[in-house]
């Protein structure tokens, strides 16, 4: 007790005493902080962007055309799976789901956005945040994604209009906005969501496919009756109806195209801004404990126990790397309210909490060298080292 | 309780360099009782700061046996060496003596924190003691804002302050002019008098002799002579300022 009182009042009347030199230090791991929260919500808000669709979808399980190697775009099924997957004993609900993206040209600046295909009540759909759902068949009724809306300032009762590509012409189509979802990007752009028919009609397509009505969807979202049930559930899927596989909603994200390269090279950044700021963090400590050797000595020679210096250095740290993260959250939370909502900067709370207890840990982490070397160096030869 | 503070005998320490053995210290035997102030001269290279750094228990003896307060070294563990350290020794340096971010009365005070003794009255103590030392206007400057002269006081009056059964000072005047070495010297003497402690100063300056009550001469590792005359020890002192 007397030693870790000792350590804490030698660590403290240091750093009071250096001001300038530990805030200096507090500093650069406060820059090193900011840099890996800016990285760690960006990682967040780039995944979201691709993933939050599917992410939020109100199901366990994701039916796909068989080998298409779980991959939206390269899966295509028959238009009465939905029905067959909804008769397999355990499935609560199942929605087909129809992607393809469009353009809303009726604004000053055209806005890209995801055009989904989705049955009104059934998984795929998300819920209704203003307004209300749109009919089924092929009413020219559109439910849009908030973003959208914050974006484009559309409301409720508005009237859109969309331009797709079909065969060698531009068609333009008007699609009134009868409700606003929330938090469903798709694919890095903000959703609109259309009946199953109207998306056949209006999406963009080739000369060949303008001869068909169908619309055959990409995917089918399933909700189980248990959702404890995902792997028994795929299994007996697969097994009742044919030609298709199935996914679990992680798999379905981390086979969205680019998703997975894109959160590693995120992760990588991080990981390596980690090592970085170890590397950097430990070097001063490194130094701050090299000038400090005959001061150690004077310590250990006057009778200060071993333990006692090391903890003192350990302390230290940790207050000056606390300070740091603090002064480097504050700036983090005062620069991200100057960001435009078109980077994608999204500061969710357990991955903020993960780097910031990173954070914490590498300065003793960094440190770890020069409280060793402290700790274990004679009184005698860092009296005379002085 | 005994009258002797520190007993040193047949001491040995050898180091071996490139093969060649070196006695740096080489069968020593020696005394030095509570209230006396000792002197240990002599060339560079005769032993004296690795018989100071045995007694202050830095380093270990390749023989004999070093009491302090009765306790032997030789029967001790690293930590009750520390602990010896702390309780029964009081240690001034050449040079970097202090701790740099601490007062001048933070230092004195941080010996008997360490010993857990730090109350009212020893606070009051530890001003009286850098008053008397002439730093009563200095108890709140850093280091770095003192002479070294002063600083030497500081470390002087934080070797003293707990009470310790030996002092040990390792050339406490090498970085002062004469006037301030002379006054550093004579309080210390003063001090170690007056509390009854043993105190033992190791320079090469002979004329700091003249405040010393015995003189240890080393040479090549052994004790050559011993001074125990005062008019022997004054003529030394002041042969080397003539």
């Amino acid at each position: 007790m007397k030693s870790i009182y000792l350590a804490t009042y030698l660590a403290l009347k240091e750093v009071f005493r250096n001001k300038g030199r530990f805030f200096l230090v507090a500093l650069v791991i406060a820059l090193i902080t900011l840099l890996v929260l800016f990285i760690a919500a960006l990682g967040e808000g780039l995944g979201n962007g691709n993933r939050q669709y599917i992410a939020n979808l109100d199901a366990q399980l994701v039916v796909f055309l068989e080998k298409s190697d779980y991959i939206i775009s390269s899966s295509r099924l028959e238009t009465n799976t939905a029905r067959s997957i909804r008769r397999v004993d355990g499935v609560a609900d199942a929605g087909a789901i129809y992607t393809s993206s469009t353009e809303i040209v009726s604004l000053d600046e055209p806005l890209k956005v995801s055009m989904l295909g989705a049955e009104p009540g059934r998984p795929g759909m998300p819920p209704i945040l203003q307004g209300r759902e749109f009919r089924t068949g092929e009413a020219r009724e559109t439910v849009i994604d908030r973003n959208v809306a914050l974006r484009t300032n559309i409301r409720v009762g508005d009237t859109i209009k969309i331009r797709s590509t079909q065969g060698t012409k531009d068609e333009f189509f008007e699609l009134e906005v009868v409700g606003l979802v929330d938090g469903q990007s798709y694919f890095f752009q903000p959703t609109i969501f259309v009946p199953a028919a109207t998306w056949e009609k209006i999406r963009p397509q080739s000369e060949s496919e303008l001869n068909s009505d169908t619309p055959y969807p990409n995917i089918i979202a399933v909700k189980l009756q248990d959702p404890t049930q995902i792997e028994a559930m795929s299994a007996l899927l697969m097994e009742r109806v044919p030609n298709i596989e199935v996914a679990d909603i992680q798999t379905t994200i981390n086979n969205i195209p680019g998703y997975s390269a894109q959160q590693g090279t995120v992760q990588t950044q991080a990981v390596f801004t980690l090592l970085i700021g170890i590397l950097v963090i430990g070097g001063f400590f490194q130094i701050q404990i090299l000038q400090k050797v005959p001061q150690i000595g004077v310590l250990k020679a006057i009778g200060s126990a071993n333990g006692m210096v090391g903890l003192s250095a350990v302390i230290q740290i940790i207050v000056v790397t606390a300070l740091g993260v603090g002064i480097g959250g504050g700036l983090t939370y005062l620069f991200s309210l100057g960001f435009p909502p078109t980077i994608p900067l999204v500061f969710n709370g357990v991955n903020s909490l993960v780097a910031v207890i990173l954070l914490l840990l590498i300065g003793p982490i960094g440190g770890m060298v020069s409280i060793i070397y402290a700790v274990r160096i004679e009184p005698l030869k860092a009296l005379r080292l002085g | 309780m005994s009258d002797i503070a520190l007993e040193v005998r047949d001491l040995v320490k050898t180091f071996s360099l490139d093969g060649t053995t070196i006695h740096a210290v080489d069968h020593v035997s020696f005394q030095v009782k509570f209230g006396e102030f000792v002197a240990l001269v002599g060339p560079s290279g005769s032993g004296k700061t690795t018989m100071l750094s045995i007694l202050a228990a830095l380093l270990t003896p390749t023989d004999g046996q070093v009491l302090i307060d009765g306790q032997d070294l030789a029967k001790m563990g690293e930590k009750q060496r520390v602990k010896l350290r702390r309780e029964k020794i009081g240690f001034t340096f050449q040079s970097n003596n202090l701790i740099p971010f601490l007062s001048a009365r933070e230092n004195v005070e941080f010996m008997l924190r360490l010993n857990g003794k730090l109350d009212h009255a020893s606070r009051i103590r530890s001003d009286e003691l850098l008053a008397r030392l002439g730093l009563a206007e200095r108890l709140h400057n850093l280091p770095a804002q003192m002479s070294g002269g002063q600083q030497q006081r500081v470390a002087i009056a934080r070797a003293l302050i707990h009470n310790p059964a030996l002092v040990l000072a390792d050339e406490p005047t090498a970085s002062l002019d004469t006037e301030r070495a002379f006054q550093v010297v004579k309080t210390f003497a003063n001090l170690i008098h007056e509390n009854e402690r043993a105190g033992i100063i190791v320079t090469h300056d002979l004329r700091m002799c003249q405040f010393v009550d015995r003189v240890l001469q080393m040479q090549d590792g052994k004790l050559i002579r011993v001074y125990e005359d005062k008019d022997e020890i004054m003529e030394l002192a002041t042969a080397t300022i003539h």
